[in-house]
């Protein structure tokens, strides 16, 4: 395998790292502050991407299609969070788990219904379309370009985190629910707004990857899987395990599919095989 | 202040507290004493609403009745716990911690902020950017007291701060806490350490499987050494109890 091929593996590793990150960041934040397992995630992310065709479809503009459906699928997600999780809280996790796996498939099939069995694509701006140089290769420019849009987002969920009283709300919350709720914080409208914000971003993953992996109603499914394993790689409710687990399997699908040849599926489960031999709970466990 | 009236409070199907009643005046300190299981804690959370009691009443200032608040709220009106164990946030800095407990309130002038918080409790400035899991047991109750301080509390509720606390700091933990009396703030603390009860406090009670067995002061609790060998096993170990003054 010479240079530039391995460049560009790297970098198609880096940019469904990234993409991964937008879901699993969301799934690891919910699930440490609520406890709850959201199958759904993976649904919320393919409403995004179904929502950012018909947008692009009906104005031309794939601008307004990566802004409207994030901001249509945190309406989604208000919903599901206000109507059906709300009540479960405290519960135990299988009961979450089996109200969302019941969500995604009501989704799964809400949208055949909508828009049937074909697969779309979003037209991605003329401008991004064709090829840059980077490191002495040729990589396209609109994988480029989602690479660039989700680290910056990746930068601004954690400026958010970090930086912001309620990013300090978001963190303790994933520590100690309780303890934040006697401190003054009214805890339900927390889970709420954080379910919103991690809807959002799943959606904006899957407008933005439309135009390089297309629209199918089974897109739901295939991310949800691999955002479970990014979470368990990088440790359940981490949010920087998240980042760590993304990049691992972003890298070790397009590695393995290179030097693995026929193998490429089973790399992403070797990997999470030899991480979880020697650290069951994870990359990233911040005990005390 | 606070006024409790036959409050029971269960976990599932265990019932804990058997109609409990006391009441806490203003400025007052008052203290909590009984061994590990006796429902000190659970009183502590009930107050809270983290444990709702499932009958009873307990009031605020005579006017407002927690048990029909979420925890958010009966933080919102000024009470606040300590919890056992410090209840502090180990993955956060001491900073965060303390803006934490200043995210629902408004800004007064009058408020605690996070700078005089520094001011008094000089160990946090030091550490201020340290995250919490780096500090010691002493450390990390000094930083929960300080949080609950934050803004503007009028009653504070300490589940056993000094547990697991080396002697000197569990005696710099009983001047801070007359301290804070000093400053008007209304205390229920609960303790097994009944020394540190008795030298921190005005008024006691004693908790003994989820009732109350004994209620006075000081002094009365001090004379009748035989309820505490009863109940704790322990003499009170401060005073001699000295005989009224004849009239």
């Amino acid at each position: 395998m010479d240079f530039s091929a391995l460049i560009t593996t790297i970098l198609h590793g880096l940019t469904l790292g990234m993409v991964l990150m937008l879901v699993a960041g969301g799934l690891t934040i919910i699930f440490g502050m609520m406890e709850v397992l959201n199958f759904a995630h993976g649904s919320l992310y393919m409403l995004g991407a179904y929502f950012g065709y018909t947008v692009a479809h009906l104005t031309g503009s794939f601008w307004l299609a990566i802004l409207i459906a994030p901001l249509a699928v945190g309406a989604v997600g208000f919903l599901i969070e206000f109507f059906s999780l709300r009540p479960l809280y405290g519960r135990p996790p299988l009961h979450h788990l089996l109200l969302t796996f019941g969500i995604s498939l009501i989704v799964q099939n809400a949208i055949k219904f909508i828009w049937g069995n074909d697969i779309y694509s979003i037209e991605m701006p003329a401008f991004l379309s064709g090829s840059s140089s980077l490191l002495g290769v040729q990589y396209p420019t609109y994988r480029l370009f989602v690479l660039l849009f989700s680290v910056a987002l990746s930068i601004l969920i954690w400026l958010l985190i970090t930086k912001t009283k309620w990013g300090v709300v978001v963190r303790a919350g994933t520590e100690d629910i309780e303890t934040l709720e006697a401190h003054g914080i009214d805890t339900r409208k927390v889970f709420t707004a954080v379910f919103v914000v991690c809807a959002a971003f799943a959606a904006v993953g899957g407008a933005v990857v439309a135009p390089m992996r297309t629209v199918y109603p089974q897109m739901g499914v295939d991310i949800i899987i691999e955002a479970f394993i990014v979470v368990i790689i990088g440790g359940l409710g981490s949010i920087k395990g998240a980042v760590v687990g993304a990049l691992i399997l972003g890298l070790a699908t397009q590695l393995g599919a290179v030097f693995l040849t026929g193998f490429a599926d089973a790399a992403i489960y070797i990997v999470m095989a030899g991480i979880l031999l020697f650290r069951p709970s994870g990359l990233v466990t911040e005990t005390e | 202040m606070l006024r409790l009236q036959d409050v029971h409070t269960y976990y599932g199907p265990s019932h804990v507290l058997h109609g409990v009643s006391l009441s806490l005046a203003k400025g007052e300190a008052v203290s909590l004493i009984g061994r590990n299981g006796a429902g000190k804690t659970t009183l502590m959370r009930s107050i809270m609403q983290l444990t709702p009691p499932r009958q009873g009443s307990i009031s605020l200032k005579d006017q407002v009745e927690l048990t029909r608040l979420k925890p958010h709220e009966v933080f919102r009106l000024g009470v606040r716990l300590c919890p056992q164990g410090r209840g502090v946030f180990p993955k956060l800095t001491v900073e965060e911690n303390l803006r934490l407990a200043l995210v629902s309130q408004p800004k007064r002038e009058t408020h605690l902020g996070v700078d005089k918080a520094y001011q008094l409790f000089p160990v946090l400035a030091e550490k201020r950017h340290q995250k919490v899991r780096g500090l010691s047991g002493g450390q990390r109750q000094i930083l929960a007291i300080a949080r609950a301080l934050m803004g503007e509390t009028s009653l504070l509720l300490m589940d056993e701060p000094s547990e697991g606390l080396a002697p000197l700091i569990v005696r710099e933990l009983r001047d801070l806490i007359r301290q804070i009396k000093k400053t008007g703030i209304t205390i229920l603390l609960a303790e097994q350490n009944v020394k540190m009860a008795l030298s921190a406090c005005d008024r006691h009670y004693i908790l003994e499987k989820g009732d109350i067995r004994f209620s006075g002061t000081t002094q009365e609790l001090t004379c009748q050494q035989d309820i505490l060998v009863q109940t704790l096993g322990v003499s009170s170990g401060v005073a001699e109890c000295e005989a009224p003054a004849p009239t």
